[in-house]
């Protein structure tokens, strides 16, 4: 099959998520360095917010949805053997996404769009930077339809046969997407734009928080996927294995996109705007959401230990040494379920109703979601875009040790990042501060872990260099040695057999998502119409 | 569809600890009354100068007659007002904070006094301050370019020094 579109697709959906992640981490160095007020020359808070929206709006919007729509171009056609269906809409899709990030840029690099990337009215920013925030997810749901569609071809097409487990993921995620950006969408349409354009003078803050924590989580969900499809349908292979469990990895996809949609509420925990029953609803499900992840280390882990039994491995824990840690798909892998691990933890500490109080908005949550989303997340993309570099662009990886010195030295770095990221937190200290001017002794037990957070900072701001360093020169190489390797797609132990039409499908989960969404966002978001509720004041911002 | 029997009890032992910990929080929420501040209670954030509660001379630490403290407190760009109160430790005390501008969050370091200050709504919440202190407290929401500077001060004292303080305070009146 001739897939250059896929390629292309792939590689430039890819180059643009991974110059913005550039970008970003050049403005997360200067953001540690600023805050931690040892060098009073950099000293500025309208600098400060300017460059802590956009590495916000860079890393959590356009990294991930770029690197997504790309990674699911090319898994759709390489798992289905299929062309993407209609590419010239696949194009116009990367042309309005990025349009809307070009729009977006430039009340953010003007200090206009000084919001974060939360973007929590009444504090506005420039109408441009809400109309192209909300372009790119436009641009976005192109990738959804064009997904589907290839999904429901396949099947038609193949009505006896299993969705390839990747194919699976991928259109999971996009009917995930779906449902998650509809929040913020109706945020953005119904409330954020009429009033930054002028059309009305208030906003009601509370239905528009209502609002973002429908989206608010499951996005984060959105961005995993794609490395958890990394973990299920590349590592097993790249590390000489099977799969352990398709029929688990199914189960798993299916109840992160069910149970990761009606549980927004975490982010709320500490509002006045919404009743304690509510709250404690969405946060059995925060828990309820944890299953998948907990199922997906096992199966994972489970698939390392038959390759490093394979391998030779013995004992109880000597698989573990045997493995291939000079592959940058299970290296990356073993780092990314480490952070997983203490990610986790921290998670569940955020997820606990009530004990949240100790630690919401105070620097523990920065801390916990780097580990997580930097740390986890990204490190599969980076073995993703690794794996697939050569196979895009059919030139060999430059050096596989130099992207071995990468992974390792991103995990480091994370490491060194976000342990006194949380620290600070338990010490009360604020995220969301550009420098520490409280008079009182508190503040002097700060410093060692602001200090500290400066070379965690350096150090992953080095790895992420590197790593656009050994993609740039593995493409622009001149050299005529061409590469020949294609995906390869990891088998399962047991070939699954007599699958329910409920783990080949979604039709059905889409039903109960429409049902679960009704019972835990309907009261909350209606509230806002039948009680007297009042909008912020017309001025003061 | 194949199971393997491994799998199936580790899905039951990750489903027991999700389950205990739900417990736990269910419990002490429902029979301790451990909650996060939920109290849905709306007010006009543009005419708090003209609500009876949050007046300017309402702000602040007031005792009811049942002796029960209540502190009021108004967030605006940048400070919280009043800008220093005197409360006394180990005594439950009801906080209520109302915003006059933007979006704000208040965190006492080390405590449990955390709510997120919506514009349009009073956010309430009882709490004790276990040890007296010169306690910070800080905005913990991104709220303009002057957040960094949006803090005030709690003192709280010996719970014995409150009580000698409130009965001078009501003797001098008497008197």
């Amino acid at each position: 099959m001739n897939d250059n579109t896929e390629r292309n697709l792939a590689l430039s959906h890819m180059s643009v998520a991974f110059i913005a992640f550039l970008l970003a981490c050049i403005m997360g160095v200067y953001q540690v360095l600023e805050r931690s007020g040892l060098f009073s020359s950099l000293d500025s808070p309208s600098v400060y917010f300017a460059s802590v929206s956009t590495h916000g709006v860079l890393m959590a919007y356009v990294l991930t949805t770029f690197f997504i729509m790309g990674f699911g171009y090319y898994t759709a056609s390489t798992t289905l053997k299929m062309p993407v269906w209609n590419p010239k809409l696949a194009w116009g899709g990367f042309w309005l996404a990025l349009f809307g990030v070009v729009l977006a840029a430039i009340p953010l690099l003007t200090g206009l769009a000084s919001v974060l990337y939360t973007f929590y009215p009444p504090v506005q920013a420039h109408y441009l930077f809400y109309l192209g925030a909300t372009l790119l997810i436009v641009g976005s749901w192109v990738w959804c339809g064009i997904m589907l569609m290839m999904f429901y071809q396949w099947k038609k097409e193949n009505p006896d046969e299993l969705v390839p487990l990747a194919m699976f993921a991928t259109a999971a995620n996009a009917l995930l997407w779906l449902w998650t950006s509809a929040g913020v969408a109706f945020e953005s349409l119904f409330l954020i734009i009429p009033w930054s354009l002028g059309w009305v003078d208030t906003i009601d803050p509370g239905l528009a928080r209502t609002l973002f924590s429908w989206t608010l989580h499951p996005i984060v969900y959105f961005w995993l996927i794609p490395a958890y499809t990394a973990f299920y349908v590349f590592v097993p292979k790249q590390a000489g294995s099977f799969l352990f469990s398709e029929e688990a990895a199914r189960a798993a996809f299916l109840v992160l996109v069910v149970f990761s949609l009606p549980i927004g509420f975490h982010h709320l925990y500490m509002d006045p705007e919404q009743a304690k029953g509510w709250k404690m609803l969405h946060g059995i499900g925060t828990f309820v959401v944890t299953i998948p992840t907990f199922l997906t280390g096992f199966t994972v882990i489970a698939s390392l230990e038959i390759a490093g039994r394979l391998r030779g491995g013995k004992g109880l824990l000597g698989w573990i040494g045997s493995l291939q840690w000079t592959n940058t798909m299970v290296l990356s892998v073993i780092l990314s379920l480490l952070m997983l691990i203490f990610g986790g933890f921290g998670g569940l500490v955020n997820a606990s109703y009530a004990m949240n109080a100790m630690v919401h908005n105070t620097a523990w949550v920065p801390g916990h979601f780097h580990l997580i989303f930097a740390g986890t997340t990204v490190i599969m993309y980076f073995a993703i875009a690794y794996y697939l570099w050569p196979i895009l662009t059919k030139k060999p990886l430059i050096s596989n040790n130099m992207a071995l010195v990468q992974l390792w030295t991103w995990f480091i770095g994370i490491c060194i990042l976000t342990t006194p990221w949380h620290v600070l937190g338990l010490l009360g200290q604020p995220r969301r501060i550009s420098s520490v001017v409280y008079n009182n002794l508190l503040t002097l037990s700060w410093q060692p872990y602001e200090l500290a957070m400066i070379f965690g900072g350096l150090i992953m701001m080095g790895s992420g260099g590197l790593f656009v360093y050994v993609l740039y020169k593995t493409q622009f190489n001149p050299s005529a040695e061409v590469f020949e390797g294609s995906v390869e797609y990891a088998e399962p132990l047991h070939k699954p057999t007599d699958l329910p039409e409920y783990l080949n499908d979604f039709k059905l989960w889409n039903k109960v998502i429409a049902v679960l969404m009704a019972v835990s966002f309907g009261i909350p978001i209606l509230q806002f119409f039948f009680m007297d509720t009042y909008d912020s004041s017309a001025w003061g911002y | 569809m194949h199971i393997d029997p491994l799998e199936k009890q580790w899905v039951q032992v990750v489903v027991g600890v999700c389950a205990l910990f739900v417990g736990i929080i269910m419990i002490d929420a429902l029979f301790h009354g451990v909650n996060a501040p939920s109290n849905v209670e709306t007010i006009d954030s543009a005419k708090l100068h003209l609500s009876e509660e949050f007046g300017e001379q309402n702000l602040g630490v007031s005792t009811d007659e049942n002796g029960h403290i209540t502190v009021r407190m108004v967030a605006g760009r940048y400070s919280f007002f009043p800008k220093n109160i005197v409360v006394p430790a180990e005594t439950p005390i009801t906080f209520r904070w109302v915003s006059i501008d933007v979006l704000h969050g208040v965190h006492v370091p080390m405590t449990n006094m955390s709510t997120m200050i919506v514009p349009g709504f009073v956010a309430e919440l009882l709490t004790t301050f276990p040890k007296p202190g010169d306690y910070p407290v800080l905005c913990n929401e991104y709220c303009g370019l002057g957040h960094d500077h949006m803090w005030s001060r709690i003192d709280v004292i010996e719970k014995e020094q409150w009580s000698t303080q409130q009965n001078r305070a009501t003797g001098e009146t008497e008197s």
